[in-house]
């Protein structure tokens, strides 16, 4: 109640003055329980059942792919002028007759359109998230924690993909390599991309501000572009070993077996099947990790 | 009825940070949330209730203490709160920059909505909250409460037993208030969903809640029905007085007023017994004082009320 006094009204307040029942008090019965209006069958619910991989995974990729349309398309050109850059610049200096040399190159720009968006962006995108708080959205519900990252990676490589493809096709007749084998640009590329996009989300999870995401992103990525570009035999002792260590290597290697005249089938299934095997790691430990920093 | 527990919560306790400087968020929390009713947390900034909710959503650990939902411990199985729950946390980064639509619809499908079914499904409750005309915007490029609106839109969707939501109508106008609460009480009247509700606005929690917990510096100081609540506040009413300008002080009535009145500039708050207030109003009305007085309003007690009679310190709990 209230009444904005005024002296010529001064009757009317002092009617409203007079006892009522509503300045009282509301007194309730004194049991605790009150009746709530609700089903009377109502018993536990049932249990929902967790959501499938496919489901979740096609979920968040659609999700992803929705996020300002406009601002991706940048990405694809960002992602192969970059990779075309280098190819150009290093078609002045190599032996364009070394084709082991030049598969390389051409291989390793490839992977590094991956690396781009994998690590790069993938780390970034994390970073923000954990950053935000924002991770809770993904741990309340009933997925799979694999379905976010890879979702959310397979988004960005949708970008990114035909980056790869343009890059391969420009090295292969900047370097006059055979094309043939060119098909195998597409385990290579999965492959990799779920070895590198679980380690970008590692990154991006860990880090414990933002900025420190995207500056590891984009360490690694350096790291991928100079052991993956540089021939093997031309980097000294240490590089050599960690070109051993770092997983996207062994992308560049089973792609650049497949510009060589005599593909060493064998060569091309381990190495893939490393990269494989590094993938389902790098995702496993992203998992655990999306969890951990997400339930602390 | 009243036989299912969805939460049981038992000496719950949460630190955050560590060594001099940490802050008991939850002090040995106890709670039983019942199947179907509209839960309320109610408090200050700071009291805890964002750490209670978050460890009932299996988001943060607790120190000590158990949860269970619907007789099953939680920490047994960590993804019951995930499956049983539609969750609306404070942050939306993860959905900011998806269209309204998009948004509702994947949210629903990783709640296992059919893809027949999704898009029924989607404008069924963008109709309900009143989105269907933002539904093709993202939610960065919506006005604050039409964005927490959508939000609200992604917890609702897909059905869960259980709804935690954590400030679901901060920000929203009037109208898009109602429709949450309508929302809410539609799902448990229905199907007896349970929904579990934090606020800080007093007028939320009066007009929604079945029972609230009202929490302060981490400790449930009380947790009743809010008629139960008010009237365990020993029958006291609530005068609120706008002087108009310096209030007459040789007036009897104003200087006993001024001793017990906690001040706000030439906002005066008064609680008394009804008799004494009324009597106090009714002299203040009658008398020279009148002139003086821009606005005076005597109210039954609120949960504010509530909240500072049990020992509550900060007062910025909303009325609005």
């Amino acid at each position: 109640m209230t009444i904005v006094p005024d002296e010529r009204n001064a009757p009317a307040i002092l009617s409203a003055l007079q006892p009522e029942p509503s300045l009282e008090p509301s007194s309730g019965p004194s049991t605790v329980l009150l009746p709530i209006p609700m089903p009377a069958r109502l018993g536990p619910p049932k249990m929902p059942l967790a959501t499938p991989f496919g489901t979740a995974f096609g979920a968040v990729y659609r999700g992803q792919l929705a996020r300002s349309k406009v601002g991706r398309i940048p990405l694809l050109f960002v992602a192969s002028f970059q990779s075309i850059g280098i190819l150009v610049l290093l078609r002045g200096i190599l032996d364009v007759d070394n084709s082991i040399a030049a598969g390389q190159v051409v291989a390793g720009s490839t992977v590094l359109v991956v690396a781009f968006v994998a690590l790069n962006l993938l780390a970034q995108r994390f970073g923000a998230l954990r950053a935000a708080g924002a991770l809770d959205y993904y741990l309340t519900l009933p997925i799979p924690p694999v379905a976010v990252v890879l979702g959310t990676a397979a988004s960005y490589a949708t970008f990114a993909a035909p980056g790869t493809v343009i890059t391969a096709v420009v090295g292969v007749l900047l370097y006059n390599l055979p094309i043939t084998g060119l098909w195998l640009l597409l385990p290579v590329v999965v492959l990799s991309g779920v070895c590198l996009a679980g380690l970008g989300a590692v990154v991006g999870l860990m880090a414990p501000r933002p900025e420190l995401a995207t500056i590891a992103g984009q360490l690694g990525m350096s790291i991928v572009l100079f052991l993956g570009v540089i021939p093997a035999d031309r980097l000294p002792e240490i590089g050599r070993v960690a070109r051993d260590v770092l997983p996207s290597s062994y992308a560049v290697d089973a792609l650049a077996a497949a510009f060589q005249p005599g593909v060493d089938w064998s060569k091309v299934v381990l190495d893939l099947a490393v990269c494989a095997a590094v993938g389902i790691a790098a995702l496993t430990v992203a998992a655990v990790t999306l969890r951990r920093v997400g339930t602390a | 009825m009243g036989d299912v527990l969805s939460y049981a919560v038992r000496g719950l306790t949460r630190r955050h940070g560590v060594g001099e400087h940490s802050v008991l968020a939850n002090d040995r929390i106890d709670l039983d949330i019942r199947q179907g009713e509209v839960f309320g947390v109610l408090g200050p900034n700071g009291a805890g209730k964002t750490t209670l909710v978050r460890q009932l959503m299996g988001l943060l650990r607790p120190d000590s203490g158990s949860i269970m939902m619907f007789g099953r411990d939680v920490r047994a199985a960590p993804d019951l709160p995930a499956r049983l729950t539609g969750y609306l946390g404070q942050d939306d980064l993860a959905l900011a920059e998806l269209p309204v639509a998009t948004a509702v619809a994947t949210t629903a499908r990783m709640r296992g909505v059919s893809r027949a079914a999704v898009r029924e499904v989607r404008d069924a409750i963008l109709d309900e909250l009143g989105l269907t005309a933002v539904a093709d915007r993202p939610l960065a490029r919506l006005s604050g409460g039409q964005r927490r609106l959508a939000c609200v839109a992604t917890a609702l969707v897909g059905d869960r037993p259980v709804l935690v939501l954590d400030e679901p109508t901060t920000g929203l106008d009037p109208a898009a208030r109602r429709a949450v609460w309508g929302a809410l009480q539609h799902r448990r009247d229905t199907t007896g969903t349970t929904v579990v509700l934090i606020t800080h606005n007093v007028l939320e929690a009066e007009s929604v809640l079945d029972r609230v917990a009202v929490l302060d510096s981490g400790r449930v100081i009380a947790c009743d029905t809010p008629g139960q609540l008010k009237a365990s506040v020993s029958g006291g009413v609530r005068l609120d007085l706008a002087w108009r300008h310096e209030p007459p002080f040789d007036d009897p009535t104003v200087a006993m007023l001024a001793g017990i009145a906690t001040t706000n500039g030439r906002r005066w708050t008064v609680r008394l017994d009804p008799a004494t207030a009324r009597e106090a109003l009714g002299r203040l009305t009658t008398g020279a004082a009148l002139a003086a007085l821009d606005d005076f309003s005597l109210a039954t007690p609120s949960l504010e009320d509530v909240y500072l009679t049990l020992g509550g310190a900060s007062r910025d709990l909303e009325r609005t």
